[in-house]
C-alpha cells in the first residue's frame, strides 16, 4: 500500500517538469540518433550554414567523422572548409568581439545547445523567423522574441510573416503574433525545409552527447546482464535461507 | 593425490599466515564480531535492504570520483569543459561521470528510505538514539558534499544555485554578510570559492563521511539491529547464548544483500543507460550552459533532493525586516531530526503494533515530504505557496505533537518472538 502510494506520487511529479517551458508550443522534432544517414545531411548542414558564426569548441572532426562513418579525407574534403587537423575541435570562423558588435550578442557554443534547450526547442525554433522590419536583422523570432540572430536559413526557407491579431488577455486589449504565415518563398518547400531542419537538429542532439547511441546499445546488454546476475543472487539466497526456520 | 597434498599444504600455510596475522591484528576476531558471528534477526523485510545499498553507493562514488579527479580542473576557466573532456575525450569517462551523478541522486533515495525505515519500526528508539543520531550525521555530511558537488560542474544551475544557498547565511543578524564572504573566500562565487568547495568535496567531507559511517555500523552492531516486530531478539536466547531468532549476518546477510544489491542495479543502470538526466531530475538542463554571473536561468531551483527544505524556506514570510526565519525553520527541520528518538512516547516500537493515529500521522508525513519536494521544484506562487505552508507546518508538528499524539493512540501487545515464515 505504502510503496503504492509513493509510486503514485512519483509520477505525478514527473508532468510538472515537462511543462516548465516557455508560452510558446513547441513542435516534436522527430530526430533519431541512430539514423546515420540523416546525421551526415546534419553534419553538411551545420558546416555550411551554422559554423560560420557558432562553434561546437568540445566536438572533435575525427570523432564525428569516425562516429558517422566519414574518413579522414573525406572529412578534410567536404566538411573542413577552413583546415586544420582532423582531431582539432570546431571552431568559428567568426571573432567573438566581432559578433558582439555586429549582431548584440556573441553567437553562443553549440556542442551542447540540444542537451541546455532539447531537440524539439532547437527544431521549432529554426522554423519560427518572421519578417519584422522593426529589428536590425529585418527578422524576428516566435520562439525567441528579439533574437539576434539573423535568419541564415531565410534562401532555403524564404522568409514568413507574421499573423497579428487583437488579442484580449485580463481585460488588455494587445496586438500580438498569433502564427505564422506564408511569404516570400525559399529553394525549398515547407516538407524539404522541415527535414533539413530535422537532420541540422539531430546532429546537434548527436555533438551534445556523442556516445548517446553507443551507450543506449550498451545498456540493453549491461541491463540483461544484471538481470541474470539477479537470478543467480536469488537462488543463492534461496539455497542459504532453506535451513532458517 | 599429489595435488590433495599441495592444496593442504597451502592451506596449512594460509592458516599460519592468519595465526601470524592474528596475533598481531584482530583480524579473525574482527570477522567473527562483525559477520560470522553477529547475529541479526530474522525477519528482515524489504526495507532492510537500504543499509548495505547505501554503503555500495558510498564506495561507488568514492572510487567513480578518484578517477573524475584525473581528469577534472576546478578552476572557473576550466572546469566546465574539463568535465566535458571526461565525457568525449576521456576512455570511458562518460560512464564514470555517470555513474556518480546519478549516484548522488541514488544515495538520497536509498537514505531517504533507510531512515523511513526507522520511522516505521521505531528503529530510532531506545537503545539506539546515538545509531540514529550518527545516522542524521551522516544524513547532514551528505547534503554538504551534494552542495559542494554541485558547483564543480560549473554549470549555469551550478553557478546560481550556490548563489542562492550560499546568500542565505547572509539573512543572519549582524555576522550574516562577513559569514557569506567567509564560505565564499570572495565578494562573489569566484575561482576560489570552486577550489575550496572541491577540496571539502574531495578530501573533508568524505573523510567525515566514512568515519561518521564507521561509528553508525560500530553503535548498530555493539546494541544490535531492530526488526520489523520492533522487539529485541536478545531478550530470548537458545542454550548456546545466541538469539533463537538471530541468524549470523554472513553468510546469511550477505547473500541477501547482494539479493537486494542486484535489484538496485537493475535500476541503476537503466537510468545511468537510458536517461541519465532522468528528465532534468537527476542532471538539469540549465547545466549544460556555463556558469554565467550575468545570465540567471529562468527557473532557479535546487535539484530534487534538497526541494523539501527549498519549498519550507520559501514557505516562511519575511518578518520585522529579515528573511531569517525562513531560513531557521529550513535548519529546524533537520535538527528536530535528532531528538526523534525522545519525542516519541509509544510503548510499542514498530508500527505493526502500533495504533491508527500513528500510522495515519506517519502516512501524512511522508505525503507532506514528497508535496513538499513537489513544492520546491515550482516557481513561488500560488498554490505551491500554500502547499508549502501546510507541509511546512505538518512537518513539524509530526514531530513536536509526537510526545502527545504517540502516548493517547491505542496499541496492540507485541509477540514474544519476531515474526518469520520460512521461503
Amino acid at each position: 500500500m505504502l510503496i503504492k502510494k509513493i509510486v503514485l506520487a512519483a509520477v505525478m511529479l514527473f508532468p510538472a517538469l515537462a511543462c516548465a517551458e516557455g508560452a510558446v508550443h513547441l513542435d516534436h522534432a522527430g530526430t533519431d540518433i541512430h539514423n546515420e544517414a540523416s546525421l551526415q545531411r546534419g553534419a553538411r548542414n551545420f558546416v555550411n550554414y551554422c559554423l560560420g558564426c557558432h562553434s561546437a569548441q568540445y566536438v572533435r572532426w575525427n570523432r564525428v567523422g569516425s562516429d558517422l562513418g566519414i574518413g579522414d579525407s573525406e572529412l578534410q574534403q567536404y566538411l573542413m572548409f577552413s583546415g586544420g587537423k582532423p582531431f582539432d575541435t570546431m571552431q568559428s570562423a567568426m571573432p567573438r568581439a566581432q559578433a558582439i558588435e555586429w549582431f548584440g550578442a556573441a553567437a553562443p557554443d553549440l556542442s551542447l545547445i540540444a542537451r541546455s534547450r532539447g531537440v524539439d526547442y532547437l527544431y521549432t525554433f529554426l522554423r519560427s523567423f518572421y519578417a519584422d522590419a522593426s529589428r536590425p536583422s529585418g527578422v524576428n523570432n516566435l520562439v525567441l522574441p528579439n533574437a539576434a540572430m539573423p535568419h541564415v536559413l531565410a534562401g532555403l526557407q524564404g522568409v514568413k510573416t507574421a499573423r497579428i491579431e487583437l488579442v484580449t488577455h485580463e481585460g488588455q486589449t494587445s496586438k500580438q503574433v498569433v502564427g505564422l504565415a506564408d511569404g516570400t518563398p525559399g529553394t525549398l518547400s515547407a516538407e524539404e525545409y522541415d527535414s533539413f531542419v530535422r537532420d541540422t537538429v539531430n546532429f546537434l542532439d548527436y555533438i551534445g552527447e556523442p556516445v548517446k547511441a553507443k551507450r543506449q546499445s550498451m545498456g540493453v546488454w549491461v541491463v540483461l546482464f544484471l538481470l541474470v546476475f539477479w537470478l543467480f543472487t536469488y537462488l543463492l539466497k534461496k539455497e542459504y535461507w532453506k535451513d532458517v526456520h | 593425490m599429489s595435488s590433495n597434498q599441495s592444496n593442504t599444504a597451502g592451506g596449512g600455510r594460509l592458516k599460519s599466515l592468519g595465526a601470524w596475522v592474528d596475533a598481531r591484528f584482530p583480524m579473525t576476531a574482527l570477522w567473527k564480531e562483525h559477520m560470522s558471528e553477529y547475529d541479526a534477526p530474522k525477519n528482515f523485510n524489504f526495507w532492510y535492504y537500504f543499509g548495505s545499498i547505501a554503503i555500495f553507493v558510498l564506495a561507488l562514488q568514492i572510487f567513480t570520483g578518484i578517477f573524475l579527479t584525473m581528469s577534472y580542473k576546478p578552476s572557473d576557466i576550466e572546469a566546465f569543459g574539463s568535465v566535458e573532456y571526461i565525457m568525449r575525450d576521456v576512455e570511458w569517462g562518460w560512464l564514470i561521470r555517470y555513474l556518480h551523478s546519478t549516484g548522488a541522486s541514488a544515495f538520497f533515495i536509498v537514505v531517504y528510505l533507510h531512515m523511513f525505515r526507522a520511522l516505521l519500526y521505531g528503529s530510532h528508539r531506545k537503545p539506539r538514539e546515538l545509531l540514529w543520531i550518527f545516522g542524521v550525521l551522516i544524513y547532514l555530511a551528505l547534503m554538504a558534499e551534494a552542495f559542494m558537488g554541485y558547483l564543480l560542474p560549473w554549470g549555469n544551475m551550478s553557478y546560481w544555485g550556490a548563489q542562492v544557498i550560499v546568500s542565505l547565511f547572509g539573512t543572519f543578524p549582524w555576522i550574516g554578510d562577513a559569514l557569506v564572504e567567509w564560505i565564499r573566500g570572495d565578494y562573489y562565487i569566484s575561482d576560489i570559492t570552486l577550489n575550496r568547495f572541491f577540496a571539502l568535496h574531495v578530501v573533508a567531507v568524505p573523510l567525515v563521511l566514512i568515519f561518521l559511517v564507521v561509528a553508525h555500523i560500530l553503535a548498530l552492531h555493539e546494541v544490535g539491529s531492530n526488526n520489523p516486530d520492533g522487539i529485541e531478539i536478545k531478550k530470548t536466547k537458545g542454550p548456546d547464548g545466541r538469539p533463537l531468532d538471530g541468524v549470523a549476518m554472513h553468510p546469511y546477510y550477505t547473500v541477501k544483500d547482494i539479493y537486494g544489491l542486484s535489484i538496485f542495479l537493475v535500476l541503476f543502470a537503466a537510468v545511468v543507460f537510458f536517461a541519465p538526466e532522468l528528465g532534468g531530475f537527476f542532471l538539469e538542463a540549465a547545466n549544460f550552459e556555463p556558469a554565467n554571473p550575468l545570465l540567471t536561468p529562468e527557473h532557479i531551483a535546487p535539484v530534487w533532493y534538497f526541494t523539501p527544505y527549498y519549498a519550507m524556506l520559501r514557505a516562511v514570510p519575511a518578518f520585522a525586516g529579515t528573511q531569517v526565519w525562513g531560513v531557521l525553520v529550513m535548519f529546524s527541520a533537520i535538527l528536530v531530526l535528532f531528538f526523534a528518538p525522545w519525542l516519541d512516547r509509544a510503548p510499542v516500537k514498530s508500527i505493526r503494533y502500533r495504533g491508527p493515529i500513528y500510522k495515519v500521522a506517519l502516512m501524512l508525513f511522508a505525503a507532506a515530504f514528497i508535496m513538499l519536494g513537489y513544492c520546491g521544484m515550482k516557481p513561488a506562487e500560488q498554490p505551491f505557496k500554500a502547499m508549502s505552508v501546510i507541509g511546512t507546518i505538518y512537518y513539524f508538528a509530526f514531530f513536536l505533537l509526537m510526545p502527545w499524539y504517540s502516548r493517547i493512540d491505542s496499541h496492540k501487545p507485541e509477540p514474544q518472538r519476531v515474526k518469520y515464515h520460512a521461503h
